[in-house]
């Protein structure tokens, strides 16, 4: 072997080595999100405790209407409706509504009234990844309830 | 004032008194979440609008409050019980103090 | 070191191939409007939900575009002091189906001419106002309100003719491998419509609903955009919006869609 091809034999090992190094790399990066991607679980409870104080929702009562897979994470239809009867001793003061895949959690709060009429309201969203949606209710009793829900999230076409 | 903020709603022109309607909102905007990086490589401050607040003959009806994870050009859909003829009034209120404003009327017989 | 980027663009679409669990396969169903013989509308490779978004006409962001247009039809400019509505009437009517037909031949300039192309030739001969620039906001809303004004009508585009060289011209566009990817249009909306990239279902690559309110984009965009971005996202030099090459694609994109209606604004990924 000349010293022209083994130096080219090398380089070419050490080019492909260095390829797969680096792109898995930049793989983990993007896996990992890259630090502070995502909300943890404190994010979430400081948030909470804000809106609602250190009362603990139980499960039930709400239902969200969630896509199972998003067809596009930047605008994700989401309908939260609770079960109460609207009236004036037994209605639904709030609902707040969190993304525990997110920068951020928070993503709305929404305030009825009686005059609502039905506890039950839509919008879109974003989500930044496959994450769960997390619906907290206050009701004007002073009970809270909380429900849960996965969206799938995926990255699309040939560069996203 | 963001450019070319336009709402839109859609209100039923009649119902019966009692009647619960189905109220549609949607608006204009770019609801810059503060996390996209511009051009230059810095991130673009955010710019949202942050609260949405409806009456019904001056009564509160719904109240929203926005984040960054509401999607640009926001639709917000809910529902209103109506005992009487009258006017919805509809704001928006943007980060940059900016309130747009929308009414719409409904008879109810 | 031999990279074979078409053998890598393949890898990728194997890849995806695997995901192809949440693929949602329509094949079976029955798509009314949104297919003529084996011609499909990009309406039927979207989500229920999506398309859900784009047929209820007061949630489909893409109607904040037809507002602005309609407001837009209205406004007096340039220089002879008209409107859009001076010389065709009040609320776009006399717009009723015009847009099924273009691109068509223009016989001043000589080559083709779409929608965008007319707007600015009416505003620069009969207005004697500025023309819009092509992806801004005014153009983009009058647009969509024109293309609009034609929901529902089957496009109808001429490919013969005096149109017929600049037809071929696009079909050659069309088939014609570019790009670091070394793919030519026809090798995903062609040979492979239905199959996943990475997450995403390939669709046929109609034109029938732009300008169309894509989520990726989170507004109204043209058709010329689409096609830059496909350009580019087989990493060759993207043409120009307006330019000869992507109006001659547009005749051949729509020739491709012959019969499906027009969904203007549309909601696409």
């Amino acid at each position: 072997m000349s010293k022209k091809q083994a130096l080219a034999g090398i380089t070419r090992r050490e080019a492909l080595l260095l390829a797969a190094g680096a792109s898995m790399v930049v793989a983990g990066g993007v896996v990992l999100g890259g630090g502070a991607a995502h909300a943890d679980q404190k994010m979430i409870d400081d948030a909470l405790m804000k809106l609602i104080g250190d009362k603990k929702p139980i499960d039930g009562k709400i239902s969200l209407d969630l896509p199972q897979i998003a067809e596009n994470g930047n605008t994700v239809p989401v309908g939260v409706t609770v079960d109460s009867p609207m009236t004036a001793d037994n209605y639904v003061k709030a609902v707040h509504l969190f993304a525990d895949g997110n920068p951020s959690p928070e993503v709305a709060s929404l305030f009825f009234t009686v005059m609502s009429g039905k506890a039950s309201a839509s919008t879109r969203m974003r989500l930044a990844k496959t994450q769960n949606i997390i619906a907290v209710a206050e009701m004007s009793d002073g009970s809270t309830y909380r429900a849960k829900q996965e969206v799938k999230v995926t990255i699309g076409g040939c560069g996203g | 004032m963001a450019k070319n903020v336009k709402p839109r709603v859609r209100v039923p022109k009649k119902a019966a008194k009692g009647d619960i309607v189905e109220i549609k909102t949607l608006i204009s905007h770019k609801m810059e979440s503060g996390r996209r990086k511009g051009k230059d490589g810095k991130l673009v401050p955010q710019s949202i609008i942050n609260k949405v607040s409806v009456t019904f003959n001056g009564k509160p009806v719904f109240d929203a409050d926005w984040h960054p994870a509401i999607s640009a050009n926001p639709y917000m859909s809910f529902f209103a019980k109506v005992e009487e003829s009258g006017e919805f009034a509809f704001k928006w209120i943007d980060d940059d103090g900016s309130i747009y404003e929308k009414k719409a009327k409904i008879t109810v017989a | 070191m031999n990279i074979n980027w078409r053998d890598s663009a393949f890898f990728c679409a194997a890849i995806v191939a695997l995901l192809s669990v949440f693929a949602t396969s329509a094949d079976a169903k029955d798509w009314g409007p949104y297919q003529v013989d084996d011609r499909r509308s990009g309406y039927t490779f979207m989500t229920d939900e999506s398309r859900a978004m784009q047929a209820d006409n007061f949630q489909n962001p893409g109607m904040l575009w037809v507002e602005q247009g309609a407001d837009l039809w209205e406004k007096v400019e340039g220089k002879a002091n008209k409107s859009c509505s001076t010389c065709h009437g009040e609320s776009g009517e006399s717009m009723k189906n015009v847009a099924v037909t273009y691109p068509v031949y223009d016989q001043a300039t000589k080559k083709l001419q779409n929608v965008e192309q007319q707007i600015n030739h009416c505003r620069e001969k009969n207005m004697e106002a500025k023309p819009y620039k092509w992806e801004s906001g005014e153009m983009l809303s009058m647009s969509t309100f024109i293309n609009y004004q034609s929901l529902g009508t089957p496009v109808a585009v001429k490919t013969d003719g005096a149109a017929a060289p600049f037809f071929e011209k696009g079909k050659a566009f069309y088939n014609q491998r570019r790009g670091q990817l070394d793919m030519g249009c026809k090798h995903c909306h062609e040979d492979n419509p239905g199959g996943m990239i990475r997450a995403n279902t390939l669709s046929q690559g109609q034109g029938n609903g732009f300008p169309t309110y894509r989520l990726k984009w989170q507004k109204v965009g043209s058709l010329h955009r689409r096609f830059r971005g496909c350009n580019k996202q087989v990493r060759a030099k993207p043409y120009g919006y307006g330019s000869d090459e992507y109006t001659n694609l547009e005749l051949y994109v729509k020739s491709r869609g012959q019969g499906l209606p027009v969904e203007t604004p549309a909601v696409r990924n």
